[in-house]
């Protein structure tokens, strides 16, 4: 790993300023991905700017219609907040199954949604539950943030301050995940909300995605049954050692049927 | 080179280390507290699991700078003197280890646990060693002396 400067500002102007004034600066926040990649060597940033001495990122506020974490809530805060398992039990359940205790004690939301993983939950979950993540300049729908694997709406210096997730009539996470690391292998949210039904998937193509087929017939039928026979193509999923993209393809189905039956 | 100084095992420790400097290389390295151990370089074995303020967390996935100023405790901070900790006693009972290399962080992460869930199902203790991995005892045993060791903690640390 290359060496880099390390700054831990105290406020969010803080951040921004050693982001611009850095040839090359990179937000840390839980590490989980970004220690990794500095393993492997796949980044090697001039400066790294941490996020730990910044308050009031890591709070979880009821706002009624909606919920706002702060991007420096970790993984195990938002699974054991009593708001979230009562506001939005899918949620709470989706972050208590993200990788191992260990990963859920440091790992962040605003780190996931910005890493934007392909195999990571929380897309699935911000876009399954139509969410609007918070920056510190602007807000973006969860439609328009994510993009292919690794890539989002982000400018270079731009940081999550917090994601906002509507309260929904229901909704629910099924995933089918790799045996070693837990992330998705297919991972499946559906939500039934003020703006009709979503259905979102993680781990299966190059970034989340929607399924427009399975949404119409949920919003006609809220049933297992309307999307069990609903396939979606292979074309452009991933295919790796652990699952190809005929396979994928099928778990998307099985992980959407499931996560259906478990709205109840 | 930035200076950090964090509490190890309840002593006060300060170092100059680079950036890039692992909280895991700082540990084992600067402070020769080698119980701590290094099994993967993908953050998935949890060898080298330790506490930090109370939580368990994979010291070969966090900066020693970033940890500055955090209370963290090793494996060699849970024995006092040669009275072994609850956990690590019922490790040695119910042969919760054959190589040992896993052992280190097997314990810190399952006295998170229980510190949590000071009565953990069997289901519940399989499911918090996740991030943890035994190439050698099938892990029956292991989960066998988590549910001892946390009887024997009595519902905390
Ligand atoms: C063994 C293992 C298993 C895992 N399993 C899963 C799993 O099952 N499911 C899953 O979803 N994830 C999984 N993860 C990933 C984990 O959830 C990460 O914690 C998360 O994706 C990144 O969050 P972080 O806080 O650690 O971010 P970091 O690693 O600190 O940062 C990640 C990236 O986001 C940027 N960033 C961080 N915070 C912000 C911010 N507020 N604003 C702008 N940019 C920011 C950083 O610059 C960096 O580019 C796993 C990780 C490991 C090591
Ligand atoms: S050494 Fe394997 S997880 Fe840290
Ligand atoms: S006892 Fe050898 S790796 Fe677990």
């Amino acid at each position: 790993m290359d060496d880099f400067q390390y700054h831990a500002p105290s406020s969010v102007d803080g951040v921004l300023s050693a982001l611009r004034g850095a040839d090359d600066g990179k937000v840390l926040a839980g590490g989980m991905s970004l220690v990794p990649v500095l393993k492997l060597g796949l980044a090697a940033p001039s400066h790294l700017v941490s996020l730990r001495n910044v308050p009031g990122l890591s709070d979880i506020e009821d706002h009624g219609h909606c919920l706002k974490i702060g991007a420096c809530c970790t993984h195990a805060q938002v699974a054991a907040s009593s708001v979230v398992q009562e506001r939005i039990p899918a949620l709470a359940a989706m972050a208590g199954r993200i990788g191992d205790p260990q990963v859920r004690n440091c790992g962040t939301i605003g780190g996931s949604v910005a890493h934007n993983d392909p195999a990571a939950d929380y897309p699935a979950a911000c876009v399954g539950l139509g969410a609007t993540i918070i920056t510190d300049r602007r807000k973006i729908s969860s439609d328009d943030f994510f993009g292919s694997m690794f890539e989002t709406a982000l400018e270079e210096d731009e940081l999550v301050t917090a994601v906002c997730f509507p309260i929904v009539a229901r909704a629910a996470y099924a995933k089918f995940e790799n045996p070693a690391s837990k992330y998705a292998v297919a991972g499946v949210m559906v939500a039934q909300g003020d703006d009709g039904v979503r259905v979102a998937v993680t781990g299966a193509g190059a970034g989340v995605f929607r399924v427009a087929e399975m949404e119409a017939a949920l919003a006609d039928d809220f049933s297992a049954d309307a999307v069990a026979g609903i396939g979606v193509s292979s074309d452009g999923l991933l295919s790796d050692n652990v699952a190809g993209a005929e396979y994928r393809a099928h778990l998307v189905t099985v992980m959407a049927r499931r996560a259906v039956e478990a709205c109840g | 080179m930035p200076a950090v100084t964090m509490t190890v095992n309840g002593v006060s420790r300060s170092a100059d280390v680079e950036g890039r400097t692992l909280l895991v290389d700082f540990l084992r390295e600067q402070l020769a507290l080698t119980g701590t151990h290094v099994g993967c370089d993908t953050s998935q074995c949890g060898a080298c699991v330790v506490h930090m303020n109370g939580q368990s967390v994979k010291s070969c996935t966090c900066l020693a700078v970033d940890a500055d100023g955090a209370d963290v405790t090793t494996i060699e901070g849970l024995a006092n003197g040669a009275d072994l900790h609850p956990m690590q006693e019922a490790f040695r009972e119910h042969h919760g280890l054959q190589c040992g290399f896993c052992t280190p962080g097997m314990v810190m992460s399952a006295i998170d646990l229980v510190n949590r869930n000071p009565n953990p199902s069997e289901g519940e203790v399989r499911h918090w060693l996740d991030g943890n991995f035994c190439r050698c005892t099938g892990y029956h045993n292991i989960v066998k002396a988590v549910m001892a060791g946390a009887d024997a903690m009595g519902g905390g640390s």
